[in-house]
């Protein structure tokens, strides 16, 4: 059977470092960059005798995401142990949320092809993260332990097994990652690792009903990735079957150097963790009138805020959806289309810099948008000098990239460089003329028929004028000393 | 009666080597114990909820509110550390 | 005038200090002479902090001398089990694999000791990692009763009992987790008291099993472990299964007496199994009660007899995840490896002793795949039936009576090779443990044959410590002064 005979069955385990300032179950700062075990403290090395202190923000941070996206939040929830041994586990056990997780339920809604998507999660639950081993720290090949992320809060977030390919699964990751950044609650980084997938691939002949057995990919630090890991999953779970063999339930991890995934050595013994529920902690209660207040606190989220840019605004889906879905480029929106202090076409235009040239650069720099010099007044500013004319379709974008770069404002550019539009019809009527004696026989072969030289008219205009003529007057002032063809 | 192959397994688990000694040994404990812990099958429990914390009902212990608190630092981290590079605590190598 | 000092009681030494006849140095001289006289034999102490004791009694010594004394314990010499982390004091729970570990912090208890200016002595001896009742699992030497050197002082707060009953130190802290103070104190005729669960701070305490443990004194007389439990008890934001409400006052009814009392007496813990001995003490103990104006009242505990087997599923499989963390990397023993499996294996191998080795195999098999619901899951239904059992007696009475452990002090050996059968001597006391209520026993007379002392346990009801102390001490106080062991003559 070929490749396309086969279903493809997927199922996400996202993991969400919570943008805590201390750790979640002891005081340690979570900031990144530390040498090796500056953040750590008995608890988080698992001294003898620590004991493990719930950090409040985890649980309301849970909660919310929890309400985001439609689980039914626990009024009671119960920390577990899961125990195994590895040298960036201190305690020989990691804490975090087994029979009774915070939420229940839910689902992720997107769109895929143009058509609305809703896939079901199962559960979210609190946990710590592990430290970090660093692989040939000694010359002898002998690995580091750096505890300074262990025990950094994490929220799990367990999808249905119901996405059916790559495509879906990208999505549905986006839209994941959307709604907790705009939450505040991650900061959606999968290059450093804050925002995790590890994804469950199964194939089965189309339309079986059963599900086949399952691999547990790990280590896509980044959608290309995802993608690349499942796509050879997938191509080697069909071989396996095709030559008659079984698919192993086994944990796998993603090479990205090679583009292959291979089972991982070191957890070949059957998982057997051992849970129970974790005697120093409490069972995790939530107050009805803290998940009240949590909802009520709510900020408005991706698709609500994708289907206003729509509704309102009359933004095309595809730019609604790809502005909503990074909130602060979102925040970034709303703040320029308030100072414009104009409605929908304003926001047309403004939209349409920002998925395009500022996207462009924003992406060249590598900068978010808290970094970025330019302000939402500035590329409001800017719109406003382009509707007024003051300044065309070419000075702008230099404009832009003036600003991108310095943070000055569009206005002391246009000034400063010299790149306002000239308007002035009896200076453009001068150039329109010199343009004209100079080609007479394109004039001759204009005023024959031939109206497609207008263009190159206007073109030669352009030139001399250094771009900064308006092009409506310029184009007027063509036609007019033509004459009709 | 635990098999040795059992008794290994668990060791497996419990990451504890044995020698065959304290795996017969322990196989025959393990099994006695066992055995009279099985008294508990006596008992009709359906609809007991299990008592896995032992804190007053109704308790609601406080939650930390989530500030930085001074740690140890590094040094102090490593102090008892049976082998270190940097401050990184060392053990043989990792195979993932 | 070392011998006089030692004849104080803690609170009557507390009094002599606080009047300035005697100053701490003096007190802590006293004490560790005693030790250096007669620790050889007994073996209470794993650890002797000699000079940091002697600093600490000149500080106590300066306070006083400046009208600033902290309170009833300042200058007091006391010691702590070694489950106990002082810090930079090796800590070792009595296992090779934290030999020679010091730690970086004190455990909340000690700190509370501490900053009430009491003189630490010391670490005491103990069962390795607090497993055991009769202090043989020490890993480093065993410990003594100090009424017959040829028995255990129960365990696993075997040098806690030791100590106190052989006159080392005034009072000392011991944990409970299935009955680790109540059996060596009954053992060694001294004053041990297991608080409610959540009573005193875990923070800081070696783990064994975490649903379970519990801090508390031991002491020559009621007055003195009540004093001793007012200085540790109470919340603890570190320990967030430590209670919020506040602790009593456990001093103020003390001497109020038993008259009124309801004194429930579980027909379960007096059957087969209870050396005849032991039982004519306690039902002496009970006719005193009744002299005294309390009225008996028979309840039962039905549960009670499956505390032992749900006890040894639950314990062992906390245990089990609880010792984890000695694994050799960041602290404690590591074994010679080349690589990570042969480290992880070699250094618990050689870093445990025989028993946690036991209990971690048994509790990793009660919660592997396939076992969880039969074994843990079952233990803990269990354990609420057991609770509900006290819960259903305490409609009845105040306390409830019975005997501590089924026989006196055993010989050294004696159950070495029988677990289970080590494992029954804590019958009577592991149901308070189960069940989180708060437990002593306080002497009742020495064995008619055997001359070894007998202990009473009582039992009560949640966070009413005081009610068991004050029943505790008019007992006492109707007995009248108990007799010295042969060690503290």
């Amino acid at each position: 059977m070929p490749l396309a005979d086969f279903d493809v069955v997927l199922g996400l385990e996202v993991h969400a470092q919570l943008l805590t300032r201390s750790k979640i179950f002891c005081g340690c700062s979570t900031a990144f960059g530390a040498e090796p075990n500056a953040h750590t403290c008995p608890v988080c090395l698992a001294l003898p005798g620590a004991l493990p202190w719930l950090n409040r923000e985890v649980v309301e941070m849970a909660v919310r995401a929890g309400l985001a996206l439609g689980c039914a939040i626990q009024p009671t929830s119960v920390f577990a142990r899961k125990n195994y041994f590895y040298p960036d586990l201190p305690k020989g056990y990691q804490i975090s949320q087994y029979e009774r997780p915070i939420c229940l339920g839910g689902a992720v809604e997107f769109d895929l092809g143009g058509e609305e998507r809703r896939v079901r999660l199962t559960r979210i639950h609190m946990e710590e993260d592990a430290g970090k081993n660093l692989h040939d720290l000694a010359a002898d090949g002998s690995s580091g332990v750096d505890l300074n992320r262990a025990g950094v809060p994490l929220l799990e977030i367990v999808s249905e097994p119901e996405l059916r390919s790559v495509d879906e699964a990208v999505e549905y990751l986006k839209a994941l990652r959307a709604v907790l950044v705009a939450l505040g609650v991650n900061d959606g980084n999968l290059e450093e690792g804050s925002f995790r997938c590890d994804a469950n691939v199964s194939v089965k002949p189309r339309g079986a009903a059963r599900l086949g057995q399952r691999c547990e990919i790990k280590n896509m630090n980044s959608f290309r990735f995802l993608r690349q890991a499942v796509e050879f999953e997938v191509r080697r779970q069909v071989e396996v079957i095709e030559a008659g063999g079984k698919v192993e339930q086994e944990t796998r991890l993603f090479d990205p150097a090679r583009g292959e995934t291979r089972a991982m050595r070191s957890k070949e013994e059957a998982h057997d963790y051992r849970y129970f529920p974790e005697p120093d902690l409490p069972p995790v209660r939530v107050d009805p009138a803290l998940v009240a207040a949590a909802r009520a606190a709510l900020p408005e989220l991706p698709r609500a805020r994708a289907r206003r840019y729509q509704e309102r605004l009359g933004l095309p889906a595809a730019d609604a959806g790809l502005i909503a879905g990074e909130p602060e480029v979102a925040r970034f929106f709303d703040a320029a289309l308030e100072a414009s202090g104009k409605g929908a076409e304003a926001a047309r235009r403004i939209a349409n810099w920002l998925n395009g040239d500022v996207a462009r650069l924003a992406n060249e720099s590598g900068l978010a948008p808290r970094d970025w010099r330019l302000s939402p007044g500035a590329l409001a500013e800017l719109v406003g000098l382009i509707e007024a004319g003051t300044v065309g379709g070419p000075g702008a974008k230099q404009v832009l990239e003036e600003c991108f770069r310095s943070g000055a404002s569009p206005a002391a550019v246009v000034r400063e460089k010299g790149l306002a539009q000239v308007s002035d019809a009896a200076a453009i009527d001068a150039v329109v003329e010199r343009v004209l004696a100079a080609s007479p026989a394109e004039v001759e072969r204009y005023r024959a028929g031939n109206a497609k030289l207008l263009g190159f008219f206007v073109g030669q205009v352009m030139k001399e004028m250094k771009g900064k003529g308006n092009p409506a007057v310029v184009n007027a002032a063509v036609k007019k000393k033509l004459g009709g063809p | 009666m635990l098999s040795i192959e059992e008794v290994r397994r668990i060791a497996a688990l419990a990451r504890l080597e044995l020698s065959p000694e304290e795996e017969r040994l322990y196989a025959g404990q393990l099994s006695a114990i066992l055995d009279y812990v099985r008294q508990l099958e006596e008992l009709d429990v359906s609809g007991v909820e299990p008592m896995t914390h032992a804190l007053a009902a109704g308790e609601a212990p406080a939650l930390r509110a989530d500030e930085v608190r001074e740690g140890l630092g590094a040094e102090r981290a490593l102090a008892a550390a049976p082998a270190r590079q940097g401050t990184a605590f060392l053990v043989p190598r990792i195979i993932e | 005038m070392s011998a006089e000092l030692l004849a104080l009681d803690l609170r009557a030494l507390s009094g002599a200090l606080a009047a300035g006849r005697v100053s701490s140095r003096e007190a802590t001289e006293a004490a560790l002479s005693r030790i250096e006289a007669t620790d050889g034999r007994v073996g209470a102490f794993l650890r002797v902090t000699a000079e940091r004791a002697r600093a600490d009694a000149a500080a106590a010594d300066e306070r006083a001398a400046r009208g600033a004394r902290r309170g009833p314990l300042d200058g007091i010499p006391l010691a702590v089990k070694d489950l106990f982390l002082t810090e930079g004091v090796e800590t070792t729970a009595g296992s090779r694999i934290l030999e020679g570990y010091r730690p970086p912090y004190d455990a909340t208890a000690v700190a509370r000791l501490r900053a009430a200016g009491a003189v630490l002595l010391g670490k005491l001896n103990l069962d390795e990692f607090a497993m055991g009742s009769s202090n043989e699992n020490s890993a480093f030497k065993p410990c003594r009763n100090p009424w017959d050197l040829a028995r255990t002082p129960g365990g696993s707060s075997g040098g806690s009992a030791a100590a106190v009953a052989a006159r080392q130190a005034w009072g000392t802290l011991g944990t409970d987790t299935g009955g680790s103070i109540r059996e060596p104190a009954s053992f060694c005729g001294v004053v041990g008291v297991k608080p409610t669960y959540g009573r005193v701070s875990r923070y800081g305490v070696v783990a064994f099993a975490s649903s379970l443990d519990q801090v508390g004194p031991l002491a020559r007389t009621v007055g003195d472990a009540a004093l001793l439990l007012q200085a540790v008890a109470g919340h603890d934001e570190r320990d967030m299964t430590s209670s919020t409400l506040p602790a009593g006052d456990y001093l103020a009814r003390l001497e109020e007496g038993a008259a009124g009392l309801r004194i429930g007496v579980p027909r379960e813990w007096f059957g087969g199994g209870l050396e005849p001995g032991v039982e004519a003490r306690v039902r002496e103990a009970l006719a005193r009660y009744e002299k005294l104006g309390a009225r008996l009242v028979e309840v039962s505990l039905p549960h009670s007899r499956y505390a032992v087997a749900a006890y040894y599923l639950i314990a062992p499989a906390e245990a089990s995840s609880n010792l984890a963390r000695y694994d050799g990397v960041r602290y404690g023993l590591r074994a010679a490896a080349r690589g990570l499996g042969e480290m992880y294996a070699g250094t618990r191998a050689s870093g445990f002793g025989p028993e946690p080795k036991r209990r971690i195999m048994l509790g990793t098999y009660a919660l592997s795949a396939g076992y969880y619901d039969a074994y843990y899951l079952r233990a803990q239904k269990v354990r609420t039936l057991i609770r509900r059992d006290f819960d259903r007696a305490f409609e009845a009475c105040d306390v409830v009576a019975g005997p501590v452990a089924p026989t006196v002090a055993f010989r050294l050996g004696e159950k070495l090779s029988d677990p289970l059968q080590m494992y029954l001597a804590d019958v009577y006391t592991i149901s308070a443990n189960l069940a989180a209520l708060p437990g002593l026993s306080v002497p009742c007379g020495l064995h008619p044959a055997e001359r070894m002392p007998v202990g009473l346990q009582l039992v009560g009801r949640p966070f009413d410590e005081a009610t068991l102390l004050r029943a505790a001490r008019a007992l006492e106080r109707e007995q009248g002064p108990p007799p010295a062991p042969p060690e503290a003559r």
